[in-house]
């Protein structure tokens, strides 16, 4: 929750993003500082999970550039599995590995990726499964956990590759109402140790709470952007009351 | 009944042998066939697609006595009209070939299809974390495709070892080539093709109780 304003982690510039003669996005522009946590909202269509998606490459920017740290991400000779290592990132459906168990979930990458040793590996992993309060699970399939429990995993197997970003994917919209408590919680905690966050998300309640900053977007692009306080409180843009009158 | 059996049967049993033989080869590279070419036409690569889905097609679209017939028959001789070569397939080779082609083309489209059933999530998740398009292939989507295979690719086994009776044509000599012959001496029609499809019936049923232990073994602890 404290952004140094003077380290920029994230900038996006003219960003657009075609699928066939659909323009997705539509030009977006935006910096996003160190330890910043900003909620992007808008109407289902608009392009938010495009921008997440872009900023780590799981879609290719039309045009525009994205920088991540020092890298241009849409540099063709950039080694994105490289960039990707330091980008955790957290899905609506949460996309555990259904071959492997909760432990393993955690280990694949950082062992692969000879990031950790196995060892080293399976006590962070360990350590990491107690802050999200799955230490009895380490052994469980994710056909075996509830959603809330999958998304709790989830988010602690991208932390266990230690990025410095995490971008969030709708990480509540698959949850039943009672489970999406304990993964906010789980969010609002890394928030306070100071990571850096981008989180799509319709809980406006999360967004009004933790982020620093709050984008609308519309239609491909960023129609109003401030504090929380101000896009909730007292929104300018006549899209963004038309939306938060009908969501809130 | 007896008569035969006690006078053809070690010809029979060694005619089986050589099914058996042409079966494991023509799987055997049927199914390296079928691993590179399944693979193909799922990467992000139009040309390697197009490879695959060629290949696919043109086996799919042309029997495998016509496959047979060209590939023992005609290709020596175009070989021969085209170049000057002296080259002559032997049947075996040539019934392998076949077989292969046949199986691999059959076998790429069931791990094409094991592999698209996969959620494309788990990709996307293995990739969001750093691992590269193969190790994501190879450690996450693989291992969950293969399990879905099993079944398709025992059928393919099956399919695959009949398929050697249609070799008989270009005078390979498996169990149906040498079943002719026998009653070609001995007119027994009726007993020898019952003799023959129980020889098959056993080996085909033998096999199925393999692949079942197989699957109840890679389900095991799992969901």
């Amino acid at each position: 929750m404290v952004a140094d304003k003077n380290k920029v982690k994230i900038s996006v510039k003219n960003l657009t993003k075609k699928f066939g003669h659909n323009n997705v996005l539509n030009g977006i522009s935006i910096d996003i500082y160190e330890g910043e946590v900003v909620c992007v909202i808008g109407p289902s269509g608009s392009g938010k999970s495009t921008f997440l998606r872009c900023i780590n490459k799981l879609e290719n920017a039309t045009s525009g550039e994205i920088v991540v740290g020092e890298h241009h991400i849409n540099d063709k000779k950039l080694n994105i599995n490289k960039v990707r290592e330091n980008i955790g990132m957290v899905f609506q459906h949460f996309n555990l590995f259904a071959n492997m168990n909760v432990l393993d979930n955690l280990m694949l990458a950082p062992v692969d990726l000879k990031k950790k040793s196995k060892e080293e590996a399976r006590e962070n992993a360990l350590r990491l499964l107690e802050t999200v309060g799955l230490s009895d699970k380490t052994e469980s399939y994710p056909s075996q956990l509830s959603g809330g429990q999958k998304q709790r995993v989830a988010i602690a197997r991208a932390l266990a590759m230690s990025p410095d970003i995490m971008l969030f994917d709708e990480p509540t919209s698959a949850l039943d109402p009672e489970m999406v408590g304990e993964v906010l919680a789980v969010m609002k905690d890394l928030a306070k140790k100071g990571m850096t966050m981008v989180v799509v998300t319709h809980e406006m309640g999360f967004a009004r709470e933790v982020a620093d900053r709050v984008l609308f977007i519309d239609e491909g692009v960023i129609l109003e952007e401030g504090s929380p306080e101000e896009i909730f409180s007292s929104p300018k843009h006549p899209r963004t009351i038309d939306f938060l009158n009908k969501v809130l | 009944m007896i008569g035969i059996m006690t006078t053809y049967g070690p010809l029979l049993l060694q005619a089986m042998g050589q099914t058996l033989l042409l079966a494991l080869l023509g799987l055997f590279f049927g199914c390296i066939l079928g691993i590179i070419f399944g693979l193909a036409s799922v990467v992000d690569n139009k040309l390697s697609r197009t490879i695959s889905a060629i290949y696919v097609n043109v086996i799919r679209g042309v029997p495998m006595i016509v496959l047979a017939f060209f590939v023992f028959y005609g290709v020596p001789y175009g070989l021969r009209t085209l170049f000057d070569t002296r080259y002559v397939l032997t049947s075996l080779q040539a019934g392998t070939i076949c077989l292969a082609l046949n199986c691999g083309a059959y076998m790429s489209e069931i791990i094409r299809a094991g592999i698209q059933a996969i959620d494309p999530g788990q990709m996307e998740a293995a990739r969001s974390l750093g691992l590269s398009y193969w190790r994501s292939m190879f450690r996450v989507v693989l291992p969950q495709a293969i399990k879905n295979m099993i079944p398709s690719i025992v059928n393919q086994f099956i399919i695959t070892l009949k398929d050697t009776s249609i070799l008989s044509v270009i005078g390979f000599p498996e169990l149906v080539n040498k079943a002719q012959n026998v009653i070609a001496i001995t007119f027994k029609s009726f007993e020898m093709w019952a003799i023959v499809a129980v020889m098959y019936l056993v080996v085909i049923l033998a096999l199925q109780q393999v692949a079942k232990a197989l699957e109840r073994r890679l389900n095991r602890g799992r969901r």
